[in-house]
């Protein structure tokens, strides 16, 4: 026993005791007990100084910690939307009756945990799973049953791993990475997939001014590309004028929307662009901490990144004096996550970067303002960064001249779903979603989600419509769902996501995702009226003005566009004359009467006994 | 997540509702409209006043009732600081729908049986409900199973009726800072835990100030119930939001 407290004790200690990093040192501690469990967090506060409720709600926050114990093996096999259309259900099956547990259970034996967990940034080779932090693709029935009879026998999931599929293509067969994750790049642009020598766009930045770089990427017009589409420059002026005696970018590579696995590629195969991104950040705004926040799904890359950021330290790409301009110093460290959409939000990805629980902050004060520990903070998306570092190398009209008026250069994809060539495409603003489809092999489609389950659901009409900010702007998903899917199903699962993803913390958001859900299901099951399809918009709307952050707000598009683009799935579930709302009185007391086992009084006998009275 | 809002010297001026007001730069909306007598409804932020013992106002931002129009734009009052000019809309037939769907949410959430609760009568929901005319919920119950928690001597902790707004988690701490009630879980399984050990040792004033500043009947204080009767309770003659000074700051101006 005191054995393991030491060893609790360690994992803190290498932290420095540090409750900024106590959402490291619960990932540690999960990783080598399996759980984190009531006594470990009670150590815990004591050794980091919190109070034991504040440990609780970071541990009982992320997915990927628990306070009961997981399992030897922990499979986490995802039900994003592109594998439930895949055959998820089937895996699901096969693990479940090989392991001899059900999901969201550890056998008797506690060697094997069975769990899901929303989609891990695999959709181009689904059904995709993690088995402690490692990724494992391409399953079927078959294969989990091989993979369940590994883990009986005790391999070790690296062995696992090696005996189920070969590594996959490029960097993916690295000794840091060895890993059978593949890339699928279809089809490479010419900024974040295209030719490019590492340090050149950082040298080129430090002979120049702050200023110079500034101007450069104002002139380029890159607005961020992890959703929102703010102007790049004006988030960077902010930040470079905002007061502080440290400043700080941090790179977003959460990515958590379904269907969304771009920043997979680019981390696997640009991540000294996306280092270099960040450092001409970290030069333009003078900052000196950086940080890459890194969903734990992809703890895989970790090591890899690791490794590149030292040689990069070692080429004298990053540390002090960069490029051998005097002063230019700025240092990046990887992040790891635990299971957590939100936490791609901006604010509430700084909350876990600070060991707590992520939820979204109250604005203002704004990241550019008081960001990471109070400093003022520049978050852009992984792809943002690249493209920023490739300006400067490339010069602003170059990117410029790619692309729309609005949107300029490009854009990565993510092509997911009912087609033949899935995968990445690096294309340029502007493309239309039927030039996207043809591209990708689509298989006759009933509909295109861009932009994941936050985004749009398109129709059949929806061939010309533009990938841009100014048309429909996509955080990177696109996922094709054939017209042999019930859609609606794959809507129910998007609403599922988002109830089990709110952070809490809003009420409106809190409440509004499950009613929205609940009266989703109800529908589908002939239960709905025309009344709720009323209310479910006018709950849209309530959850669109009031909700603290974009969860909240888009949470309510998958049923919004699906009743304005599909309303004849709707129409066809909702009984005729719905509205009118019957009560059948003998009925109900039938039931009633059954349901607490009495026997029934009829109408006549209840009359004579009113009479009586 | 909570904000304590230093306020500084700068007067500017706003209008709310069309009235013209003044305010001190660094202040919220909320504390404003406050400290101008207009009623901007709340359920979680709370100004610190001596009864409830805060040292400073709390804005969790978690309710969000308290949802404003500030320059066409929805926003909390009660975690947006006041700017010059700032037009805000409050009182109007929009905001107050929204902050009535956002009650009738509250009520299909949690199990709320009024006639039975220690807090009926001197409920912030409850009036709330009353104020925004809200007869039956137009969403259907979750009925969800909430466990009641009556270990400590002092308090009563009935998770039945918590509405999450989280004032217990950043209000009840130990002198030294340590939390009695947390946050758990996320979405639609979140909820409010306690330090039981923690809370078996709470004082007798701590235990009534955490039923005070509970804005719904989850911590009622043990031993001592019903102290006040009905029909003598705080909403009981005067409605929420009818005082001249709105009740979060019970008329103390900061
Ligand atoms: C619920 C939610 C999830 C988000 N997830 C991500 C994400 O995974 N990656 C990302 O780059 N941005 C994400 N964002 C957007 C970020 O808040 C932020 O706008 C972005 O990182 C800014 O970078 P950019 O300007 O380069 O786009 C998310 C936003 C919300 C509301
Ligand atoms: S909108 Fe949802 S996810 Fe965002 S802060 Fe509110 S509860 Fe959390
Ligand atoms: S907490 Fe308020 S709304 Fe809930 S039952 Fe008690 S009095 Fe009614
Ligand atoms: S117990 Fe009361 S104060 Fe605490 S979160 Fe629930 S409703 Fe709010
Ligand atoms: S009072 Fe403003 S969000 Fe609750």
């Amino acid at each position: 026993m005191s054995e393991h407290i030491a060893a609790i004790s360690d994992i803190a200690a290498k932290y420095d005791n540090d409750p900024n990093r106590l959402l490291d040192i619960l990932i540690d501690v999960q990783a080598q007990e399996r759980c984190v469990t009531d006594d470990v967090t009670r150590q815990l506060a004591q050794q980091v100084g919190l109070s034991w409720a504040d440990i609780h709600q970071t541990v009982s926050f992320y997915h990927f910690l628990s306070e009961t114990p997981r399992g030897e093996y922990t499979i986490y096999l995802n039900n994003g939307p592109v594998a439930i259309m895949q055959g998820y259900e089937e895996v699901a099956a096969a693990f479940s009756e090989a392991a001899g547990c059900s999901i969201d259970s550890v056998t008797e034996d506690g060697r094997i945990g069975l769990f899901v967990t929303a989609d891990i940034g695999m959709g181009d080779q689904e059904i995709a799973a993690l088995i402690n932090r490692v990724v494992f693709t391409c399953l079927t029935p078959e294969k989990a049953r091989a993979l369940v009879k590994d883990m009986q026998e005790g391999l070790s999931v690296q062995d696992m791993a090696r005996k189920h599929r070969e590594y996959g293509d490029g960097n993916n067969s690295l000794p840091a990475i060895h890993s059978m994750v593949r890339n699928n790049i279809q089809k490479a642009g010419p900024v974040c997939l295209g030719p490019y020598e590492v340090g050149v766009a950082l040298r080129k930045c430090a002979t120049q001014s702050p200023e110079d770089i500034l101007s450069q990427i104002k002139a380029s017009k890159l607005r961020g590309r992890g959703g929102a589409g703010f102007p790049t420059a004006m988030k960077w002026e902010f930040c470079a004028k905002a007061q502080g005696p440290e400043r700080c970018v941090v790179a977003n590579a959460d990515e958590g929307e379904p269907g969304t696995f771009k920043d997979r590629v680019l981390l696997t195969e640009r991540a000294e662009l996306l280092f270099e991104g960040m450092a001409i950040c970290a030069y333009a705004v003078g900052a000196t901490t950086g940080s890459l926040y890194l969903r734990g799904e992809y703890t895989y890359l970790r090591e890899y990144l690791e490794q590149v950021l030292e040689q990069m330290r070692a080429d004298n790409l990053l540390g002090k004096d960069i490029a051998g301009k005097a002063g230019f110093d700025f240092d990046i460290r990887v992040q790891l996550g635990a299971g957590s959409y939100v936490c791609g939000e901006e604010s509430a990805l700084l909350e876990s970067a600070e060991g707590k629980r992520g939820e979204p902050r109250n604005r203002p004060p704004f990241p550019a303002q008081s960001g990471y520990r109070a400093m003022p903070t520049v978050i852009d998306n992984v792809e943002t960064l690249a493209s920023a570092a490739q300006i400067i190398d490339k010069g602003a009209d170059w990117f410029s001249n790619m692309g729309t008026e609005e949107s300029t250069g490009t854009k990565v994809l993510s092509i997911s779903g009912d087609c033949d060539r899935p995968g990445i495409y690096e294309v340029e603003f502007g493309i239309t979603i039927g030039e996207l489809l043809d591209m990708a092999g689509a298989r006759d489609p009933q509909a295109v989600q861009v932009g994941g389950p936050s985004g749009h659901c398109l129709n059949a009409d929806a061939r010309d419509t533009m990938i841009s900010f100014e048309g429909c702007s996509s955080a990177g998903a696109i996922i094709i769902i054939g017209k042999q899917h019930d859609l609606l199903a794959i809507i129910d699962n998007f609403m599922e996501f988002f109830t089990d993803e709110s952070c809490g913390s809003c009420g409106p958001c809190r409440s509004g995702t499950w009613m929205l859900r609940n009266t989703l299901r109800r529908i589908r099951q002939g239960q709905g009226t025309r009344e709720d399809l009323t209310s479910m918009r006018q709950l849209s709307e309530v959850m669109k003005k009031t909700t603290k952050c974009g969860l909240g707000h888009t949470a309510p598009h998958p049923i919004l566009n699906t009743m304005d683009n599909f309303p004849h799935l709707y129409e066809a579930l909702i009984p005729e004359q719905s509205d009118i709302r019957v009560f059948d009185l003998e009925a109900s007391i039938k039931a009633a009467n059954a349901a607490v086992g009495r026997t029934s009084a009829s109408k006549e006998t209840r009359e004579k006994e009113e009479e009586q009275l | 997540m909570s904000e304590t809002i230093e306020t500084s010297s700068e007067t500017i001026t706003l209008t709310i509702d069309g009235q013209e007001i003044q305010a001190k730069t660094g202040q919220t909306i909320l504390q404003a409209a406050c400290e101008n007598g207009i009623y901007i409804p709340t359920l979680c932020a709370l100004h610190a006043d001596k009864e409830n013992g805060l040292k400073s106002d709390i804005a969790p931002g978690t309710c969000r009732i308290c949802t404003v129009r500030v320059n066409g734009r929805t926003m909390a009052a009660c975690t947006t600081p006041v700017a010059q000019d700032y037009i805000v809309e409050n009182d109007t037939e929009e905001l107050n729908d929204l902050r009535k769907t956002i009650v009738e949410l509250l009520f299909v959430e949690g199990n709320h049986f009024c006639p039975s609760c220690e807090k009926s009568g001197s409920c912030d929901l409850q009036a709330l409900a009353y104020r925004y005319q809200m007869l039956s919920p137009r969403f259907r119950y979750a009925f969800s199973s909430r466990e009641v928690n009556a270990e400590s001597p002092k308090l009563l902790f009935d998770r039945n009726r918590c509405i999450l707004c989280r004032r217990c988690v950043l209000a009840i701490t130990t002198e030294d800072g340590k939390q009695l009630f947390g946050f758990t879980k996320r979405g639609d399984k979140s909820g409010i835990i306690m330090d039981e050990e923690l809370v078996k040792n709470i004082s007798e004033e701590q235990a009534q100030q955490a039923m005070h500043i509970c804005p719904v009947g989850a911590i009622i204080r043990k031993e001592k119930g019903f102290d006040t009767p009905f029909g003598q309770r705080k909403y009981d003659h005067n409605p929420i939001g009818s005082e001249t000074v709105c009740t979060t700051c019970n008329g103390e101006k900061s």
